[in-house]
């Protein structure tokens, strides 16, 4: 799905609007954690490459969007991150990844539990579909739950012709 | 060997069609060079020196006589008529052209091949002992677990993006075939006091420019949690592995940096982790659909003893030689491995051509051998021979100069491509390969040196693992000369270790005249039957640098 606009980001230091849901960073989370969740609104939290989820503790719960930022594609620890947000940390929340995607990187981070992307360049759900559709099957269990080859054949098992 | 079925064969097709799109897209000018690069790598297509370069994955060194003919077939039709066996038991084209690569990709589709993971920071084609199903020492078929790894790491979600690229080995016996300690993740499989198997897991282990030997860090993983203590490493590695600096990323440096202890300790959370939600248990049925493939053949009831072998090696001194040191015993009696050398002496290491490929799938039809193997010392193997059989195979791969009796010698030397291919590659190997090889042509001087390992490579990436060569050779570039740098006492095997440099180096004249002083340092000092390497570790560098740096 398209990024949801009504965020809007707020840099550190840069005054809070009055309302609205905001996204901020880790530091101004861990710094200002009571003003921003006395807002009373949807709140985004912007975590850099080399920020785990962890840091943000038990308050990850209290996030409705968390924002993986990729700064170059080859980055690949946003995967690991919106991984562990769905299993270790037990994240319901949004899941957006922003800056430098490949767009046949949008298949693998729809699997480890990234909902939207807000790139130069808009993902819809449709463009994550037909590139998930190039290659029709997967083998690994990932986040997304979707059946692999192994269950697949679990389904119908037969023995090997040889 | 494990054969496709629907959903294998579909998932090659697909990625064949896909990449077509792709170069599709470059062809067209939709996508520029750079943002075409890491589709092409994912691919195994790299751009060299002179033309791109297509490295085909040969998933733990089997290949069946179908595959090998088409191996030649590609290789004459899109390339030159050869192909260049790599010491990660791949087999690189050379000089192929980008818009013919999806046809090749469509062809080896068919014979249930493929480029995956060839290149890339993800997990590398997985590479195992060739002499696995095969070899008398053997606890279970390290192909085995190879598969399933070669599954579960194809296009994962997670670790496609790592830090850099991942290199893992198995090996199924106690003795080291496989280099399993120089690997990102070396798995040994072993068998505990109750009798059964398990894995005993080595991580850091690795190359390069900084080379290190693996640290246990799993004594012995269950069967069913491999794959979760697996991908707890790799989970680690992509979360923890550095990324500010290229030379510093491979999961060697991590391990270095934070010790062994607390590479445990992280991948221990994880693991424990995994393992209770569950989601990787490695599902019994599937393994045992994956083993069945590699049951070994259906062997004949023979003896130990083969008249007609024996006859042979007594009237034969060619043959009588060439089993001395490429046959190897079989763990059924009658039978026997052999290691076909793609090293006759002068010609470039590893290369194979068409012509060859196609008459070795003949040969192993009319032997009755399903696979051939590639190892990581650029030969090939044909695991499974009935001994009375061998003097006829053997004159037939002699009249293809497929003969060459050197295994494990001197001559039997593995070399990167070189600056004569490769675009990193700061010094040329092949043709240094090929001198040392002539010198030391004399089949019985190379016996009485004995086992004696020479790797060379053309820069210090290592592809020709010079660090664990019992006489490592790296080339470097010295203000634009060729100079190469002589490291001894290395080894790959299950007694692993580095070679250190000796001083300083020597240029290309040079240098095949200071292998020659290494070696008449080694024959002076050796005892009994000690190969360089035990004289080197008993020695050390002293009496070596001395001869080699003689006023």
């Amino acid at each position: 799905m398209p990024a949801d606009r009504a965020y809007v980001a707020v840099a550190d230091g840069e005054p809070l609007p009055a309302d609205g849901p905001v996204i901020v960073s880790l530091k101004r989370f861990q710094a200002e954690r009571d003003l921003l969740l006395a807002r009373g609104e949807k709140l985004g939290l912007r975590l850099d490459a080399s920020e785990s989820p962890e840091q943000i503790g038990a308050d990850v719960h209290k996030l409705a969007l968390i924002v993986l930022h990729v700064p170059y594609f080859r980055d690949g620890r946003a995967y690991s991150w919106a991984r562990l947000l769905r299993t270790r940390l037990g994240y319901k929340g949004e899941i957006r990844v922003s800056g430098h995607v490949l767009r046949d990187q949008v298949a693998f981070f729809a699997r480890v539990g990234v909902d939207s992307f807000d790139l130069p360049r808009p993902v819809s759900e449709g463009d994550v579909a037909a590139v998930q559709a190039e290659i029709s099957q997967v083998y690994q269990h990932s986040v997304d739950g979707r059946e692999t080859i192994w269950d697949l054949r679990a389904r119908r098992r037969q023995p090997p012709a040889s | 060997m494990y054969r496709y079925d629907e959903f294998d064969a579909l998932f090659v097709r697909e990625r064949a069609e896909q990449f077509r799109g792709q170069v599709a897209r470059r062809l067209a000018g939709e996508l520029t060079e750079d943002e075409f690069k890491p589709l092409r790598l994912m691919n195994g297509l790299y751009l060299q020196l002179h033309s791109y370069m297509l490295r085909i994955a040969i998933p733990y060194g089997t290949l069946s006589a179908r595959q090998l003919r088409k191996l030649g077939y590609i290789a004459r039709k899109y390339d030159r008529g050869y192909g260049h066996f790599t010491t990660r038991q791949n087999l690189q084209l050379h000089w192929s052209q980008l818009p013919q690569v999806p046809d090749m990709l469509v062809d080896l589709a068919e014979v249930e091949m493929h480029c995956l993971q060839t290149s890339g920071n993800c997990v590398r084609n997985i590479s195992a002992d060739h002499f696995a199903g095969a070899a008398d020492d053997e606890i279970e078929d390290p192909r085995i677990l190879s598969e399933i790894l070669r599954q579960w790491s194809t296009l994962h979600p997670e670790f496609s993006f790592l830090p850099r690229k991942f290199k893992i080995a198995v090996s199924g016996s106690a003795a080291d075939r496989a280099a399993i300690m120089v690997h990102d993740i070396g798995i040994q499989i072993v068998r505990n006091n109750q009798g059964e198997t398990g894995y005993r897991v080595f991580v850091g282990g690795g190359l390069g420019r900084t080379p290190f030997i693996g640290h246990e860090i799993g004594h012995f993983v269950a069967k069913a949690d491999i794959l979760a203590f697996v991908e707890a490493i790799m989970r680690v590695y992509n979360e923890s592995g550095r990324r500010d600096n290229i030379h510093k990323a491979r999961i060697k440096i991590l391990v270095h940096q934070i010790g062994a202890d607390e590479i445990r300790k992280r991948v221990g959370r994880e693991f424990e982790e995994i393992r209770q939600s569950g989601a990787l248990q490695l599902p019994e049925q599937e393994m045992q659909r994956i083993a069945a493939y590699f049951r070994p053949p259906d062997f004949e009831g023979l003896s130990h003893i083969s008249p007609e072998f024996e006859h042979a090696q007594k009237t034969d001194v060619a043959f009588a030689n060439w089993v001395k040191t490429n046959v190897h015993p079989h763990r059924m009696p009658g039978y026997a491995i052999a290691t076909i050398s793609l090293k006759p002496i002068g010609q470039t290491p590893g290369v194979c051509s068409s012509d060859q490929m196609e008459a070795l799938a003949d040969l192993m039809d009319e032997f009755g051998q399903p696979e051939i193997r590639v190892t990581h010392e650029q030969n090939l193997v044909l695991p499974h021979l009935r001994k009375r059989d061998l003097f006829a195979l053997w004159r037939k791969l002699d009249a293809l100069e497929l003969g060459t009796a050197n295994h494990g010698l001197v001559t039997d030397i593995i070399s990167c491509p070189g600056l004569d291919y490769c675009d990193l590659a700061n010094a040329r190997s092949i043709n240094i390969a090929q001198e040392i090889a002539r010198r030391f042509a004399d089949l019985q001087r190379q016996h009485d040196l004995g086992e004696l390992k020479i790797k060379i490579s053309g820069c210090i990436n290592a592809c020709g693992h010079h660090h664990v060569g019992h006489i490592g050779i790296l080339g470097v570039d010295r203000k634009g000369v060729e100079n190469y740098q002589i490291l001894l006492g290395g080894s790959g095997a299950e007694d692993a270790s580095l070679g250190e440099i000796l001083g300083p180096g020597f240029d290309s004249e040079g240098i095949a005249d200071a292998v020659e002083n290494v070696v008449a340092t080694y024959t002076q000092l050796r005892h009994g039957g000690e190969r360089l390497l035990d004289t080197y570790r008993r020695v050390g560098p002293a009496p070596f640098k001395e001869r080699l740096y003689a006023r």
